[in-house]
């Protein structure tokens, strides 16, 4: 079998500081998203229940200067081989554009049997580009999975819709989308780190997959990208447990938040 | 005449778009119309041509049972270019959310999720969304023929019904069944939350050291009167149900009082809580995050600090 992970390298939301309600991605380093970890442990599991399975990390570098160093997170946590698809274009290009790069990528690498992304990215999470895939691909997709079992006619898939869970089964190939609730993603081990310097991972251009700018030129316009105006108090009560509680008392009914 | 098609598994989300909807058609000239998909497809119709849509595309198609995506995607593409529909506003729901990005593709369109608000500016309709976790709103248009939004649940307030019905068209869809089968659906334990209304809410996140000690959270909301919500982890390992996160992918709350406990205050789990009148953060990290959100701020072990804030609520 084959798995293909697509994942994104986002800027570490945690260190993006707003100024003049904008934020400041200067010298904001790049990470693996989290849900991209729990794909690719979503994929390493399968891979060790179905066995004789590869698994293909895959990515489209936005910006990130060191993307070969990120990627060598999801070499080092087990996956077998990664492929960078490097571009001015990609830079500014929205969620149509990534799928079609992304869908062209894997019919470039020879196609796969299950490809697996997460529900969502860390920075823009709009949870389009698997469906989308899916659909160039023209192959079954199943979102929000939160457990995979390979088997059935292919695949059998849970997902929580809410207030109930679903149990789906589909015939490969098939996009999953998964939930992070499906894994804690591992930590890779010294050891793992230093051989994911040696897997192999190959750098494209959009020419390489047959693609030119225009074919990922954005269809959506961003407008403005503002932080909203947050004003608090940021006050610190001082004392041991029992002063701080009763400054906090004191602050709250002042406030008016605790009349029955 | 160029429309706008509104379309979601939700009843409520779809009347909300068929109602919103209407109000944007008549501003932009265009028509509105909604779709009805599956097996209760007449009822909602009904439904949907009260709450404003002129016309409602109806398909009980065997192919829609379970509404998976790809043949609702396609059931839809077809429905929009019948309806000449300009824009396509389905339900940000986990299907809808599922479905804006297939359809959008098979409709060679851009598409924007997840929109909280919407806004005419210019003959066009502009969508604001979340970036950046919920650290910033971004606010889009959609450049191509066809424009797909996604919207939350809840995003358009709706009034009564108007008296009349949408017209219903039968359209000839010739679906093809998913190769995703459902297999079985299992219910999920939990007794309903509202979030979205507390007027008190307590927040518990990962400060939390084991499952158990959920018994002493728990009776710190009893005694202060206020709802139990969480963060993601805590969700992901079933200590709490699904219904009880906040932020980002959860509730957007807005209690008058908001206190949280070992939370450090990343972004998309402030994002749910940004709308509170007063904000109480106890963690043990000086430095951490939710301080900077909060009014007031107790550096503290939640283990100390929840038995004497317990004490110190009762009866107010
Ligand atoms: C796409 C996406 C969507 C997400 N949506 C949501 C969402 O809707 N809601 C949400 O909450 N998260 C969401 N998350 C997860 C979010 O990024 C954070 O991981 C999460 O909010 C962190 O939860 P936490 O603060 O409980 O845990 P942590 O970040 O681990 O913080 C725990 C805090 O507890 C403190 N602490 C530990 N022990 C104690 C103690 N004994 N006493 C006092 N303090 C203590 C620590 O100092 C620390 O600050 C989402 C993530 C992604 C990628």
């Amino acid at each position: 079998m084959k798995i293909i992970v697509p994942v994104k390298t986002n800027p570490d939301l945690q260190m993006v500081r707003i100024k003049n309600r904008q934020p400041v991605l200067e010298a904001v380093p790049y990470i693996l998203g989290d849900l991209d970890k729990n794909a690719v442990e979503a994929a390493l599991q399968l891979q060790a229940e179905a066995g004789d399975t590869q698994v293909i990390a895959l990515t489209l570098n936005q910006g990130n200067r060191k993307i070969k160093d990120t990627m060598k997170e999801a070499l080092a946590m087990g996956a077998d081989e990664a492929y960078i698809v490097t571009d001015d274009a990609l830079v500014d290009t929205d969620q149509a554009g990534k799928a079609l790069a992304i869908a062209k990528a894997i019919e470039t690498i020879g196609g796969a049997d299950v490809i697996i992304f997460g529900e969502g990215s860390h920075d823009g999470y709009s949870g389009q580009v698997g469906p989308r895939v899916a659909e160039l691909l023209g192959v079954p997709e199943i979102g929000f999975a939160r457990k995979l079992t390979p088997g059935g006619p292919g695949i059998q898939a849970e997902r929580s819709m809410g207030d109930f869970i679903e149990v789906l089964e589909a015939p490969l190939p098939i996009v999953i989308t998964v939930a992070s609730e499906i894994n804690e993603p591992r930590i890779p081990t010294l050891m793992n780190i230093m051989k994911a310097g040696k897997k192999p991972s190959t750098d494209w251009t959009l020419a390489d997959l047959g693609l030119e700018a225009a074919d990922v030129a954005p269809k959506n316009k961003i407008l403005s990208n503002l932080a909203e105006e947050q004003d608090r108090k940021n006050i610190m009560l001082e004392g041991d447990v029992n002063a701080q509680v009763a400054a906090l008392i004191d602050a709250l009914t002042r406030e008016g938040v605790l009349e029955a | 005449m160029a429309d706008i098609l509104v379309y979601s598994d939700s009843l409520n989300t779809a009347k909300e778009l068929a109602f919103k909807g209407k109000e944007f058609a008549a501003a932009l000239g265009m028509g509105i119309s909604a779709a009805a998909l599956g097996a209760d497809a007449d009822e909602t119709a009904a439904q949907l041509g009260a709450f404003g849509a002129d016309r409602v595309f109806v398909s009980k198609d065997a192919a829609l049972e379970g509404l998976q995506t790809d043949v609702v995607s396609d059931a839809l593409a077809k429905i929009a270019k019948e309806a000449d529909a300009t824009y396509v506003m389905v339900g940000s729901t986990r299907r809808g959310k599922e479905l804006a990005g297939r359809l959008a593709q098979k409709l060679g369109a851009g598409a924007v999720t997840d929109v909280n608000s919407v806004e005419l500016e210019d003959g066009k309709l502009v969508a604001a969304r979340f970036k950046f976790g919920g650290a910033t709103v971004a606010r889009e248009t959609v450049d191509t023929d066809i424009k797909v939004f996604a919207v939350m649940p809840k995003a358009f307030e709706i009034e009564d019904p108007v008296a009349g019905a949408g017209t219903v068209v039968t359209p000839d869809l010739s679906l093809t069944p998913s190769a995703v089968k459902l297999v079985e659906t299992k219910p999920k334990e939990g007794a309903a939350v509202n979030l979205d209304a507390a007027d008190r809410l307590v927040c518990i996140g990962r400060g939390l050291g084991a499952k158990d000690d959920l018994t002493i959270v728990e009776a710190f909301c009893t005694a202060l009167g206020g709802e139990l919500g969480c963060t993601k982890s805590l969700c992901d390992w079933e200590w709490l149900a699904e219904n009880r996160l906040v932020g980002l992918s959860g509730a957007k709350t807005k209690p008058s009082l908001y206190i949280s406990l070992g939370i450090s205050g990343q972004v998309q789990h402030t994002v749910g809580i940004s709308s509170s009148k007063v904000i109480v953060a106890v963690n043990k990290d000086d430095k951490a995050l939710i301080f900077n959100h909060a009014d007031y701020g107790i550096v503290g072990d939640i283990y100390d600090v929840i038995p004497v804030l317990t004490e110190a609520v009762k009866g107010k």
